[in-house]
Formats: structure tokens, C-alpha cells, sequence
């Protein structure tokens, strides 16, 4: 670890590296067979680093990775339904892109990228030093890297997962599924979610027990909020996923009958349990862009979120309601009609509370003085997209109208300008927005405009011509559409799906103008400088540091006294004149605070133990496909490393470190060992 | 706190488990329902060693948190071996079980039976090799109580098994199919 | 809030240095709540030993109905549920502590059940499960 306090107390009796002996046996080095990864630079301070900022920097970097693949996918599918007869690609692959594709925009990129966030950007803003959990921090990464890796992997071993995402039973039953795709995708989702488990529990713990001293929960920012609001979902949808994805592995291999009818068994068993997991997913995808926007459009209205206490309870309604809707889903399964009918109006009560949080935006925004950053800007292209994407949502929840539409592409349409409208611009307004806290240089705005213009274009020529295909009747995952029924005029399938297509790459251009932004940003002939403390005059905690923070965020954990503690400390409201007038600027803040710096900073070290144990879930995941002993070989990793995670002291001892650093010094003094 | 949080998790669970349980434990054969095939004598005294065994961890925990490692761990050893023969009960009922014709994949009922249940037993055995590291931590550590925090966090784990037990055999096994 | 898991990374901390005035989870909320756990909570063994027997008792009476499955009829079942449900508290607050323990963790676990229990009814209500055919 980079900065590590020198120790004060009287010199231990130091370990001379390389000397087979070490003079004092710790219990790190009896148990834990290596010693402690401790170095600051280079790939280990990557690999085993357990500090969070590093955690959600390669949260965010693979996830932008399995976005680019995901993008890929549908840009197939959209090569593929472009004309008609298309022969891009043959029916068996065409089933696989969409059911991967899904799957890894779902959970191997929108879930992550919000990780990458939240866990980026919790302890900094609640003026925290890290997570509670720091080792199990890496591990939940470590988790999330080895699943992806392991359910991408299906491609080259006989074909990936091809039952649609929600992986509807029977039709994903080995009879109509041969490959192990679907098992790929079983145990696959089964890693990611400890993932998601353990982070959630991580974070939860962090935000409830870790602000920062005087931070009440109403005093915390909206963006923690809401995230506490997504953890908590999280925590109780993941084990049904994990119930719904062990009864199917056991059905697939292990020779159990849980969906097969012709054993008496009842497929809405899955449907169910997918769904009472999946509606509640649903708010785990878009509540984190929420939470970005509802973060950007205060700074940049320069006027406080409207209805502070209005948004936070909303988002704990959707998180609440959510949980009774999930059958809105299966409308056309054959529920019965007393089900039908409750699912209906619960669904219909939910978008009481989604309006609200639209309507707070847009007051936000009302009267305030605008600045039309690209963060900005993407901020508001998700309030207009979603609100379309919650109009058409809206027509579904009504069960008549729903049985029309579900399995067109009006559903497509609908989905994905919730996802896309609401979840993805969210977090691209996010990228443009903190990236100079976490990179220290402000990413162009020229090129960023362009990112977001061929965005926006590039979102509403793809799924805006779905709702038209879909209400003539184009069936979803179709993989081809004939001319002889693509119908007259206006209404002609054959233009609006070359309309989609050709949108599809106007935006796949947009996203690759935001990997050229990084490129131009960062390049070693790079111009630009380095970004202000304060680029956006912002309002949060999380500015109150240095950009890129320090390895321990904060010199002294700030004492907050108000709701937007960041402001407060820049701005006063001079009484007489009502004038709000600016008191301090962002380094004069900095300076206060690093002045009255604590002295002992202790931070956990880097630990090799979580990564062996994430790893050695696909090993047991192979195992279950291919060959039971290799179950045994993944326990046994799972539990050695269990045990050496269980014994390993959380920082490490000084006679880890090479050369033990020398006693003496002032207490403040900070060096960089190892 | 982490540990409730978890054990929250762990309610949607189980009961995911026991609710598939419950929908399918009609679908059987005629000879091999529940009716038939469980003892309830037989799982009556184990339940009630599970239940004991939660008796030893509040002891174990009681111990720890006065700094007594020697008590601590005696408890948690006795608390290890109720658990260990909890677990052994469960292997000899499944054995008799499937020597009576009930194998995993014999019926919907048998399917469910056996994965709701077997659920439940790695919980117990993971509850036993924590006990059992605990118990390792406990001999190596030089400061007596050190670990109580560690102590309590596993018995909150430990009785949330027993718990959980504790609706699986009025659930499962008293109330009549 | 004094708690209990936090510490299993924290303690640690100690353990390595002797010192834990600034750990890296900062100093607020969790320091000088150490001691807590003995202040409630730690009832005398044989406090322990009697709910126990107390459970105990329930449980042979539980396994008891099994032979007057017959002789109680329609009360048989919610007498079995009324009993569970009386071990299940009986264990969560005085074993688990939650009756002495700060109540955000009654919350977080209560919460988790009551979810659960609300929508696996309901699940198992789409079914008719409740509904004598
Ligand atoms: C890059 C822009 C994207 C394009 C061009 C695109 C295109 C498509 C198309 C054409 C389909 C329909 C396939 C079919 O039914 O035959 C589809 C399905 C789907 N997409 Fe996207 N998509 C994009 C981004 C996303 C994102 C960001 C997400 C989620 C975070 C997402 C989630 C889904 C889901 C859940 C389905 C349903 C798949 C199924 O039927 O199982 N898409 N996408
Ligand atoms: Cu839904």
C-alpha cells in the first residue's frame, strides 16, 4: 500500500528480506504460507489491493469492457434484422447473442458500473477511509471478474446460453437447450451474485456505521441515499435468484424434475421466482443512475435538489413496492384472473413514486441557472428518455393492453429506454461528472458533446421506430422478418427496422467517441491540464479532498453540520441582504483540513486471499459441469483460502514490509514502504 | 451487524426453499410421500440436539465475552459435536430414506425434500467448521477474549441455523401432507 | 452502534499494533463501545439452561401431536404454527440477544423475515395453495 504510517512504537525486531528466518514469527507469515502482498506500484498493488477507490476503478474498467461486448451483441442482432432474411447470423447463434447479450448488459454492466460508483464514491462522500469490509471488498470484485470470465468462456465450449434472459423453463430444459450454455449461465450468475451480496452487506454496514461524525441520514447525500436504497434490494432479491439458479442446476444436472411438466412439476415455479427477483432488479439497474442525476442536476442548476426529503422516501417506496409487483411479468402466463388483477394495481401505484422523483428533477432544473456540461447534459437526456420509457411502461401495467403487446417490440422499445434512458446516460453522466475526482484531469467537453449528441440520436433512432415494429406486430427475439408481411406506407416494417439499424451504429459511434475522450484526455502528449479541486462548484463531501484522492481519502474526516456540507463551507447567506455570497474557495477548505491532519492512519493491507477464493468458485463451476473431482479441487482452494483469510491479520505486520522501516521520526510522517 | 444483514438475506433464502418445498410435497408416488417415509421420533431427537447445541453456543459466547478461552472453547467444542451429530442424523435418514426406494430424483417431492434439506445441513456444516477454526484461533491467540466479537458473530449464525430448523420440522415434518 | 461483525476485520487492528486511535474505518461511532456487550445481555447460566428446558419442553410437545393427529383435528395446525412461532422469537431474542441489542438489528433481520414470509405467501397464493381444492 502506497502510504503506510511509519510505525512509532519502538522499532520491531526486523525481518532482513531474503533471510529464510525471519526473526520474529507473526502470525501472517506462520499462516498466510506467503508474505503479505505490500507493494505500492505495479500490477500487485492492483491485484491484491483491498482500498476501494482502486476496487471500483477495475469494477469500472471491466464492466466498460463487458459493455463493449454486450454492444457488440446487439450490434449483430441489429446487423442481422437490418434487412429482410437477414444471414448475418443463423437462428442458433442469433439465440445466444440476444439471451448474451441481456445477460451481460444486466449483470456484467450495469450492475458492476453502479458497483464501480457506489464503491468509488460511498466512503468519499460520508468521509470515510475505506469500506467496512475492505477484504471482502476485493473478493465481491474478484467474484464479479471470475463469473463474467467463466459464463463468456461457454462461447468457445459449445455455445453460450440461448434461452432469453429470463431463461424461461421448459424451453431452457436440456431437451430444447442441448449445449451447456444454460449451465454456463447458472453457475455463472451464481458467482456474480455473491458478488452482489457481499457488496451490498459491505456497503450497507459502511453507510450506516461509518459517516462522518455529525452526518445524520438526513444529512446524507442523495447518491448514498439512493444507493443504500439499491444495496437493500440487492440483499433480499439476490438469494432468490440463488434459490431459482440452484434448482435449475439441479434440474440440469443433476437429474431433478423442478420445471418438467411431464413429471407433475409447475414451470410458473421458475417464472416466479425469476420475477420476484427480477422486478426488483429492475430498480437495482436504474435506481444508480438515478441517484448520479439526481446528484449532476443540483450542481448544475446551482440550486439545491428540489424535494430532498421527497426524493429520499420515494426511492425507499419504489424499493419497497417493488417487491409486490412482480407478477406484472407473467400477465399472459395464465395467473388467473384475481392475480391479474392485484398485480395491476400494485404496478399501477408504482409509478406514483417514480413520477415524483421526474417531477423533483424538473424543478430542480426550474428557474435554476443552467449550465449545459456534458455531465449535464446526459443528466437531462435520462429524465426525457425515461419519462417516454415510463409512458410505455405505463400502458403495460394496464393487463389488456399488455397481452397485446408482450413479446413484440414495443416491450424492447419500452425496456430499453428505461435501461438505456434511465440507467446507462445516468451513468455516463457519471463518468463526465467525477472523473476528475478520480482521474485528476476534466475530460473534454467538445468531444464529450459530440459523445452525448450521437448518443441521444443514435437512442432514439434504435428503440424509438421499436414501438412502431412493435405494435404492427414484429415479435421479439425473431431472428428474421419477411417482406411479404412487412406491411404498407408509414407503417412499413422493412424502413423502420433499416431506421433501427443504422441507429444502432450512430450510437455504438457515440459510446466509441467516449473511449477516444479517455484516449485524447490521457495520451502522453496530452495538453490537459490538471483538473481544479473544484471543477463543478459542487456540493458534496467527495470534494472536499484532493483529486485523485489520497490513498486514505482524508487527512482529517470532516465534521458535517448540514446537508450539502461542501456548499455550505463555500457559500454563506448574508442575513441582511438575503444575498448567498461566497466565503471560502475549495483549497482554502483542503488546507484547513489538512492542517489539522490525524496522526495515525491505519489502513488495511493488501491480502492475496480473496482473489484465490474467487477464482476457485468457477474451478468448482467446471467442476459441476464437467467433472465432479474438480468440485473437490475448488472446495479445497475454497476452504484453504478460507482459513488463511480467516488467520491473516487485516493489516499487515511491520516485519512484512522490506526494509523494516526504521523507528524514529515524526508521528506524521508519511513514507512509501516497500 | 453485517451478520443480520446476512441472516436477513438468508430468510429469502430458505424460504424460497421451503416454499418450493411446500408447492411440491403432494407430488410424489403413493408409497413414497412424507406421510410414509419420515420417522418423526427419530428427527424429533435430532431436532432436539440442534436445539441443545444452541444451549452450548450462548454458553460459548457467555464464555468469550468474560475472557475465559478455556470455558469458550469447551463450549464450542461440545457445540461442534451436537452439531456433528445433528448432521450424522441427517446422513443416516437420508440412507434409510433412499434405501426405501427415495432417491433425489424420485419424485418432485423427493427433489425438494432432499435440496431443502440438504441446504440446511451444509449451513450446519459450515457452522461446524467455523466452530472448529474459531476453536484453532482461540488456542493460538494470546490475549484471553480477544476474540469474543468473532464468538458472538458465529453463535448468531449458529442459532439462526437452529432457527431455521426449527421451521423446517414443524413445516415439514409435523404438519401432515 | 455497537455491533459485531465490523469488528472481526477490526480487532485485528489492534492485535497488530497495540494502538487502534485512528484505524482505518475512522474513529467514529465504533470506538469505546467495546465494553457494552457485557453491560446486557449476559444472563447467568442458568438463565440459559432454563430456556432451554422451556424449548425443550415446546419441542416434546410439538413431537407429542403426532400421535393426536386425529384427536386434534382442525387445531392442529395452528397449534404447531403458534408453537414454532413461539421457539423462533423465544431463540431470535433471548439466544440472539436481539431483546438487548440495539434495534436496528431487530429491524434488519425482522425486516428480511417479514419479506420473505409476505411474499412467498403471496407466491404460494398465485398457486392456490390456500385454497382447498
Ligand atoms: C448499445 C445499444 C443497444 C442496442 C442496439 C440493443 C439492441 C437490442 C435488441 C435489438 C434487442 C432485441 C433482441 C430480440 O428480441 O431479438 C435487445 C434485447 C435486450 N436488451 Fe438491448 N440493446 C442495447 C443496449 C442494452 C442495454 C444497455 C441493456 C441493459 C442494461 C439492454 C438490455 C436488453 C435486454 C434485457 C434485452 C432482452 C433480451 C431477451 O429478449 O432476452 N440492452 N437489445
Ligand atoms: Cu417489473
Amino acid at each position: 500500500m502506497a502510504i503506510i504510517e511509519r510505525p512509532t512504537d519502538p522499532a520491531p525486531v526486523p525481518a532482513v528480506a531474503g533471510s529464510g528466518a525471519p526473526a520474529v514469527v507473526t502470525p501472517s507469515q506462520a499462516y498466510g504460507v506467503l508474505r503479505r502482498p505490500v507493494s505500492s506500484t505495479g500490477w500487485r498493488s492492483w491485484v491484491f489491493t483491498v482500498d476501494h477507490k482502486k476496487l471500483g476503478i477495475m469494477y469500472g474498467v471491466v464492466a466498460m469492457f463487458f459493455f463493449i461486448m454486450g454492444g457488440i451483441e446487439a450490434l449483430l442482432i441489429r446487423l442481422q434484422l437490418a434487412g429482410p432474411e437477414g444471414t448475418v447470423l443463423s437462428a442458433g447463434l442469433y439465440n445466444e447473442m440476444f439471451t448474451m447479450h441481456a445477460t451481460t448488459m444486466v449483470f456484467l454492466f450495469v450492475m458492476p458500473m453502479a458497483a464501480a460508483f457506489a464503491n468509488y464514491l460511498i466512503p468519499l462522500q460520508i468521509g470515510a477511509r475505506d469500506v467496512a469490509f475492505p477484504r471482502i471488498n476485493a473478493f465481491g470484485f474478484w467474484c464479479f471478474l471470475a463469473g463474467g470470465l467463466f459464463l463468456n468462456t461457454s462461447w468457445f465450449l459449445g455455445g453460450a446460453a440461448d434461452g432469453g434472459w429470463f431463461m424461461y423453463q421448459p424451453n431452457a430444459s436440456p431437451l430444447y437447450s442441448p449445449t451447456n450454455g444454460v449451465d454456463f449461465w447458472a453457475l455463472g450468475l451464481q458467482i456474480t451474485g455473491i458478488a452482489s451480496l457481499t457488496g451490498a452487506i459491505n456497503l450497507i454496514v459502511t453507510i450506516l456505521n461509518m459517516r462522518a461524525p455529525g452526518m445524520t441520514l438526513m444529512k446524507m447525500p442523495i447518491f448514498t441515499w439512493m444507493i443504500l436504497v439499491v444495496q437493500f434490494l440487492l440483499l433480499f432479491a439476490m438469494p432468490v435468484i440463488t434459490v431459482a439458479l440452484f434448482l435449475l442446476m439441479f434440474q440440469r444436472s443433476f437429474g431433478a424434475t423442478f420445471f418438467d411438466v411431464a413429471a407433475g412439476a409447475d414451470p410458473l415455479l421458475w417464472q416466479h421466482l425469476f420475477w420476484i427477483f427480477g422486478h426488483p432488479e429492475v430498480y437495482i439497474i436504474v435506481l444508480p443512475g438515478f441517484a448520479i442525476v439526481s446528484e449532476v442536476l443540483p450542481v448544475f442548476s446551482r440550486k439545491p435538489l428540489f424535494g430532498y426529503r421527497f426524493v429520499v422516501f420515494s426511492g425507499a417506496a419504489i424499493g419497497f413496492v417493488g417487491w409486490g409487483v412482480w407478477a406484472h411479468h407473467m400477465f399472459a402466463s395464465g395467473l388467473g384472473p384475481v392475480s391479474v388483477a392485484v398485480f395491476s394495481v400494485a404496478t399501477m401505484l408504482i409509478a406514483i413514486p417514480t413520477g415524483v422523483k421526474i417531477v423533483n428533477w424538473t424543478l430542480t432544473m426550474w428557474g435554476g441557472k443552467i449550465q449545459f456540461t456534458t455531465a449535464m447534459l446526459f443528466a437531462v437526456g435520462l429524465v426525457v428518455s425515461f419519462t417516454i420509457g415510463g409512458l410505455s411502461g405505463v400502458t403495460h401495467a394496464v393487463a389488456p393492453s399488455d397481452t397485446q403487446q408482450t413479446d413484440t417490440y414495443y416491450i424492447v422499445a419500452h425496456f430499453h429506454y428505461t435501461i438505456f434512458g434511465g440507467a446507462v446516460l445516468g451513468l455516463f453522466a457519471g463518468f463526465y461528472y467525477w472523473w476528475p475526482k478520480a482521474f485528476g484531469k476534466l475530460l473534454n467537453e467538445k468531444l464529450g458533446k459530440w459523445n452525448f449528441w450521437l448518443m441521444m440520436i443514435g437512442m432514439n433512432m434504435t428503440f424509438g421506430p421499436m414501438h412502431i415494429i412493435g405494435l404492427q406486430g414484429q415479435p421479439r427475439r425473431m431472428m428474421n422478418w419477411t417482406e411479404a408481411r412487412a406491411g404498407e406506407g408509414f407503417f412499413n416494417l422493412g424502413f423502420w427496422n433499416r431506421v433501427a439499424s443504422v441507429g444502432s451504429f450512430i450510437l455504438a459511434i457515440g459510446v466509441f467517441l467516449f473511449l477516444v475522450n479517455i484516449w485524447y484526455t490521457h495520451r502522453a502528449k496530452s495538453n490537459t491540464p490538471k483538473a481544479p479541486l473544484d471543477p463543478w462548484d459542487a456540493r458534496t463531501l467527495e470534494w472536499i479532498t484532493q483529486s485523485p484522492p489520497k490513498e486514505h481519502n482524508f487527512d482529517k474526516v470532516p465534521t458535517v453540520h448540514a446537508l450539502d456540507e461542501f456548499f455550505h463551507r463555500k457559500y454563506e447567506v448574508d442575513h441582511e441582504t438575503g444575498e448567498v455570497r461566497k466565503v471560502a474557495t475549495a483549497e482554502e477548505i483542503l488546507a484547513a483540513e489538512e492542517a489539522q491532519g490525524d496522526k495515525h492512519i491505519h489502513l488495511p493491507s493488501p491480502s492475496y486471499w480473496p482473489i484465490i477464493l474467487a477464482f476457485a468458485l468457477p474451478v468448482m463451476a467446471y467442476g459441476v459441469i464437467y467433472n465432479r473431482l474438480l468440485i473437490v479441487v475448488g472446495g479445497l482452494i475454497v476452504l484453504l483460502a478460507m482459513f488463511g483469510w480467516a488467520l491473516e491479520p487485516s493489516v499487515a505486520d511491520d516485519s512484512d514490509y522490506d526494509p523494516p522501516a526504521e523507528g524514529g521520526g515524526t508521528n506524521k510522517e508519511l513514507a512509501t514502504i516497500g | 451487524m453485517a451478520m443480520w444483514l446476512f441472516l436477513g438475506s438468508e430468510c429469502l433464502l430458505f424460504g424460497g426453499l421451503i416454499s418450493t418445498y411446500m408447492l411440491y410435497r403432494g407430488r410424489h408416488s403413493a408409497e413414497l410421500g412424507p406421510d410414509q417415509i419420515f420417522d418423526i421420533p427419530f428427527t424429533s431427537v435430532s431436532s432436539f440436539v440442534l436445539l441443545m447445541s444452541s444451549l452450548t453456543m450462548v454458553l460459548a459466547v457467555s464464555a468469550a465475552a468474560q475472557k475465559d478461552d478455556r470455558r469458550t472453547n469447551l463450549w464450542l467444542t461440545i457445540t461442534a459435536l451436537l452439531g456433528a451429530t445433528f448432521v450424522g442424523g441427517q446422513v443416516y435418514e437420508f440412507t434409510v430414506m433412499y434405501r426405501e426406494g427415495l432417491g433425489f430424483t424420485t419424485s418432485l417431492f423427493s427433489s425438494s425434500f432432499y435440496t431443502l434439506t440438504g441446504f440446511h445441513g451444509v449451513h450446519v456444516t459450515v457452522g461446524i467448521i467455523m466452530l472448529m477454526a474459531l476453536v484453532g484461533i482461540n488456542k493460538r491467540s494470546r490475549v484471553p477474549g480477544d476474540k469474543a466479537e468473532v464468538v458472538e458473530m458465529v453463535g448468531l449464525y449458529w442459532h439462526f441455523v437452529d432457527v431455521v430448523w426449527i421451521i423446517i420440522f414443524t413445516l415439514v415434518y409435523l404438519i401432515p401432507a | 452502534m455497537s455491533t459485531t461483525a465490523e469488528h472481526s476485520d477490526h480487532t485485528d487492528v489492534e492485535h497488530g499494533h497495540g494502538h487502534d486511535d485512528h484505524a482505518a474505518h475512522g474513529e467514529h461511532g465504533q470506538h469505546g463501545q467495546h465494553g457494552q456487550h457485557e453491560e446486557h445481555g449476559h444472563k447467568p447460566t442458568s438463565y440459559y439452561v432454563k430456556v432451554a428446558l422451556f424449548l425443550g419442553v415446546l419441542t416434546a410437545l410439538e413431537t407429542a401431536t403426532y400421535w393426536v393427529v386425529e384427536e386434534l383435528g382442525a387445531f392442529l395446525v395452528p397449534s404447531l404454527l403458534i408453537m414454532m412461532a413461539i421457539k423462533f422469537v423465544v431463540v431470535a431474542s433471548l439466544f440472539m440477544h436481539l431483546k438487548w441489542d440495539n434495534k436496528i438489528f431487530s429491524w434488519l433481520f425482522y425486516s428480511g423475515l417479514i419479506l420473505a414470509v409476505l411474499v412467498y405467501a403471496a407466491f404460494l397464493a398465485t398457486f392456490r395453495f390456500f385454497t382447498p381444492t
